[in-house]
C-alpha cells in the first residue's frame, strides 16, 4: 500500500510529531534541532531563531487575520525562549486572482504587529502561482531574536516548578471553528491572536524565575503539557477547575464535542515557574488586559512520569492526552 | 441572558456528584452480590470514562460497556463500500465525524482522501444539501450512520431531496437500532454468560428522545432487568446508578427515566413517522464483533431505490467478507465480555492514531475512552 500524507499528520499532535521525527529529524539530525524548543538557540546562546508558515481559512476572522498571525507566530516563538524579536523575513505565495485590497490589509496588519514587537522585516520573497495551486495566500516568516534571559528550556522542568497559563484558553480554535461552521455567535468570542513579547518582557524585568515557556498553538494546552512531561520526564498534575475557559469557548466545545485544552491558541502560553515566584508571576500577567484570567493550573510531580493527569472537582483522576487525529465532531 | 453553561453546570456540580457517590456507597453495602450495569450507549461510555466515574463506584459495582457506538459496530464490509464509493470519479462522499478514521480492508476514508478522493464530514445530514448545490456536476453520496438518533435526520434529508427534486444526492444507509442488539446480548444461547453478567441497563439518552422509553419495556418485563434512561452528564449517570440500585434492592425491574428533561415514554412521533415513511427494517445487519442481527437496521423502501446508492452502485461495491485482526478483541468488548486492557494489542499495536479495531476510533468507543483517559 502506498503511504500518503493525511491531514491528521499536520494536526500539531501525535501524528504530526511522528511525521516530524521519522522524516525530518531523521534527515536533519543535530543537537540544536533535537532540543525541540519553540525556537532554536544559536550563536553561543545569544540568539533565538525560528520559522513558521501560515495558512488559515478564513483569512480574516474575529480578532485577527493571517497577517497578524504570521508576525505573532514567529515573534511569539522567539519570545518563548526569552528573546526579544529583532529581524524577520517574510515570504508569501499568492494564488492568481487574489484581491490586491486583501493583500494590502494583510500586510498592514503585519506592519502594525511588527511595531508591537519592535521588530523589522529585513528580507522577503514573493511568488504568484496559478489558480488552485495554493488556497489564496500562504505566508512564511522566519525570525531572529536576541536572548535576554538564558537557560529557558522545556527540558529542565522539575518538581520545584508550578504550571501557569497567561489567560483563558482555546479562543483562536473556537473562533476558527465557529467561522468555518457558519455559526452565528452574538458573543464576544474572538481569536486570542496577540504578541506575547510585552508580557514576557514584564516577567523577565521582574526577575521571575521562569524555567520554561511555550505558546499553545496547534494541539493546544494539552499538547504543550504532554511535550513538557516527556521532555523533562515528569508528571504534570493539572486541576481542571483552575484552567480558565471562557463561557463562549465552553459553549463551542459543548456544541461541537471538543475539549478546550485541545483547541489552538495564538496568544496563549503555558509557563513553568519556580514555586516561590508563581503568585508574583500571576500578578504581573494580570496587569495586562487580556490576561485577567491568568492562573496557576497545576504542579509537577513524579506520580506518572511523562504523563499529564487531570484532577476533577470530585476527586477522580484521568490522563490528559496529546490531541490526536483531525479535530472531528462527535456523532450523537 | 441565559448562558449555555446554565444548561450543564448543575449536571457537573462536584458537590452533587460527591453526594451521589456517598449514596451509592451506602446502597451498595446492602447488595448481597457483585452487580454489572451495562451502559448500552457509547456516549455514556465516554461520560463514564471522561469523568472517572468507575473511581467513585464501590468494588461490587462494575460498568459493562455496551455496543452502542455507531462507528464501533460498523463492519469492515460497510467501510469498504464507503471507500469504493469515494474512489469513484466525480463522487463526493459525505459522512459524519469519526467515520472517516475507521480502517477498512484498503484503509480508511481519511486514506482515500489523501489519495485524491473527495471525502467530507458534516455535522448534520442536511449540510449535504449545500455541498450538492455547490457541486452540481458531482454525485454526492451521503454515507448515513447512527442509531435511532440520526435516522430521522437522514429521513429529513431524503424528504428535502424528493420535494425539491435534487438529482445529485444518493444515500448509503447504515442506520441501526438498539433494542434488537440488546436482545441479542441477553438471549443468544452461545452468550449465556453475557446475560448473567448484566444485572441492569443504563438506557441511551438521545436514542430515547426519538423512540421513547417504551422500547425498553421488554427488558424490564420479560427479562427482569431494570432499565434507567439516563442523560449524558456525570450527575445524570450517578443519579441513574442510584435509581438502578434502588430497583435491585427493592426487587423491582422497571423502565424508569432519569433524563426527564428530554425523554418520555412515547418519544418524538413526528420523527418516527418520518422514518416509517421512507425506511423499512432490513432482514439483518452485520454488526462488527456481534455477527448478523435480524431486523436490527433500516433500509430505504423499494419505492425510493432511485436514491439508494447501494442499489445504484451495486456493480462496484465489494461483496467479500472481511476478517478482523485476529488479536483484536472489539467483538468481545462490544458484547461486554472483555474490557479494553484485556486485549493484547490495546495501546501497543492499536492506538487512536493507528487504530486496528473500531473501538479505538470513535471517542465513544470503549478502547479509545480507556486509552485516552487511562482508567486511573
Amino acid at each position: 500500500m502506498v503511504k500518503t500524507i493525511t491531514l491528521a499528520q499536520g494536526n500539531g499532535g501525535e501524528e504530526n510529531n511522528e511525521l516530524i521525527s521519522k522524516v525530518f529529524y531523521k534527515a536533519f539530525k543535530n543537537e540544536i534541532l533535537q532540543r525541540s524548543e519553540d525556537a532554536a538557540v544559536i550563536h553561543n546562546g545569544e540568539l533565538a531563531f525560528s520559522t513558521d508558515s501560515f495558512t488559515v481559512s478564513p483569512l480574516f476572522f474575529a480578532g485577527a487575520d493571517i497577517g497578524k498571525l504570521a508576525v505573532c507566530g514567529t515573534c511569539n516563538d522567539l519570545a518563548m525562549m526569552g528573546a526579544k524579536p529583532k529581524y524577520l523575513t517574510c515570504s508569501v505565495i499568492i494564488e492568481e486572482g487574489f484581491e490586491l485590497e486583501s493583500l494590502e490589509r494583510i500586510v498592514e496588519s503585519m506592519r502594525h504587529e511588527l511595531e508591537v514587537n519592535g521588530a523589522i522585516v529585513v528580507s522577503g520573497d514573493t511568488k504568484v502561482v496559478p489558480r488552485g495551486s495554493v488556497d489564496k495566500i500562504f505566508i512564511n516568516t522566519t525570525g531572529i531574536g536576541e536572548i535576554t534571559k538564558k537557560g529557558i528550556s522545556s527540558n529542565n522542568i522539575t518538581c520545584d516548578d508550578v504550571i501557569l497559563v497567561n489567560r483563558d484558553i482555546g479562543c483562536h480554535g473556537a473562533t476558527i471553528f465557529a467561522a468555518r461552521e457558519g455559526m452565528e455567535m452574538s458573543s464576544a468570542l474572538k481569536s486570542d491572536c496577540n504578541s506575547l513579547y510585552p508580557q514576557v518582557k514584564a516577567l523577565l524585568d521582574a526577575n521571575i524565575a521562569i524555567t520554561a515557556m511555550r505558546d499553545a498553538t496547534r494541539g493546544g494546552v494539552a499538547a504543550v503539557l504532554n511535550e513538557w512531561a516527556k521532555q523533562s520526564d515528569v508528571c504534570i498534575e493539572v486541576t481542571e477547575e483552575k484552567i480558565p475557559v471562557s463561557d463562549e469557548v465552553s459553549g463551542i466545545c459543548e456544541m461541537l464535542g471538543f475539549e478546550a485544552t485541545a483547541l489552538a491558541n495564538e496568544g496563549t502560553f503555558v509557563l513553568a515557574v519556580k514555586k516561590e515566584d508563581a503568585d508574583k508571576a500571576v500578578e504581573i500577567l494580570k496587569s495586562f488586559d487580556v490576561c485577567a484570567k491568568a492562573s496557576i493550573i497545576g504542579s509537577v510531580t513524579s506520580l506518572h512520569p511523562q504523563k499529564v493527569v487531570l484532577k476533577s472537582g470530585w476527586g477522580t483522576l484521568r490522563f490528559l492526552e496529546t490531541p490526536n487525529g483531525e479535530l472531528l465532531p462527535r456523532i450523537c | 441572558m441565559m448562558e449555555l453553561s446554565n444548561l450543564y453546570d448543575d449536571f457537573r456540580n462536584p458537590d452533587t456528584i460527591k453526594a451521589y457517590a456517598r449514596k451509592i456507597a451506602l446502597l451498595a453495602k446492602k447488595l448481597d452480590r457483585d452487580i454489572g450495569i451495562m451502559e448500552v450507549c457509547g456516549g455514556h461510555t465516554h461520560t463514564i470514562m471522561k469523568y472517572g466515574l468507575p473511581q467513585l463506584m464501590p468494588k461490587n459495582i462494575d460498568f459493562i460497556h455496551g455496543p452502542g457506538c455507531p462507528v464501533c459496530i460498523m463492519p469492515k464490509e460497510r467501510i469498504d463500500h464507503a471507500y469504493a464509493l469515494a474512489m469513484q470519479e466525480d463522487v463526493i462522499l459525505v459522512t459524519l465525524g469519526d467515520m472517516i478514521k475507521v480502517p477498512g480492508s484498503n484503509g480508511s476514508l481519511q486514506d482515500a482522501r489523501s489519495k485524491g478522493a473527495d471525502v467530507r464530514f458534516v455535522y448534520s445530514p442536511l449540510d449535504t444539501l449545500k455541498i450538492a448545490f455547490e457541486n452540481p456536476d458531482k454525485e454526492i453520496i451521503f454515507f448515513a450512520i447512527g442509531f435511532e438518533t440520526t435516522t430521522p435526520m437522514t429521513a429529513a434529508l431524503l424528504d428535502v431531496i424528493i420535494k425539491k427534486d435534487i438529482k445529485n444526492i444518493k444515500l448509503h444507509i447504515n442506520h441501526v437500532t438498539v433494542p434488537e442488539v440488546m436482545t441479542t446480548l441477553l438471549v443468544d444461547s452461545e452468550d449465556r454468560e453475557v446475560e448473567s453478567r448484566i444485572d441492569a441497563f443504563l438506557g441511551p439518552s438521545h436514542v430515547s428522545v426519538i423512540s421513547g422509553s417504551k422500547i425498553y419495556e421488554p427488558f424490564a418485563l420479560q427479562y427482569g432487568k431494570p432499565v434507567v434512561v439516563s442523560g449524558f452528564e456525570p450527575v445524570d449517570v450517578m443519579q441513574s446508578i442510584t435509581m438502578i440500585l434502588e430497583q435491585l434492592l427493592e426487587g423491582r425491574s422497571e423502565v424508569e427515566i432519569e433524563y426527564t428533561r428530554a425523554v418520555d415514554r412515547d418519544g418524538n412521533k413526528e420523527a418516527q413517522k418520518l422514518i416509517e415513511k421512507y425506511f423499512e427494517k432490513a432482514p439483518a445487519f452485520l454488526w462488527r464483533g456481534l455477527g448478523e442481527v435480524a431486523h436490527s437496521s433500516w433500509k430505504l423502501k423499494d419505492a425510493y431505490s432511485a436514491y439508494d446508492a447501494e442499489v445504484i452502485y451495486d456493480a462496484i461495491l465489494p461483496k467479500e467478507q472481511c476478517m478482523d485482526h485476529k488479536l483484536c478483541l472489539c467483538g468481545e468488548i462490544l458484547k461486554g465480555m472483555a474490557k479494553p486492557p484485556q486485549c493484547t494489542i490495546f495501546g501497543k499495536l492499536c492506538t487512536p492514531s493507528n487504530p486496528v479495531g473500531s473501538c479505538m476510533v470513535s471517542s465513544e468507543g470503549a478502547c479509545a475512552a480507556y486509552y485516552r483517559y487511562g482508567n486511573l
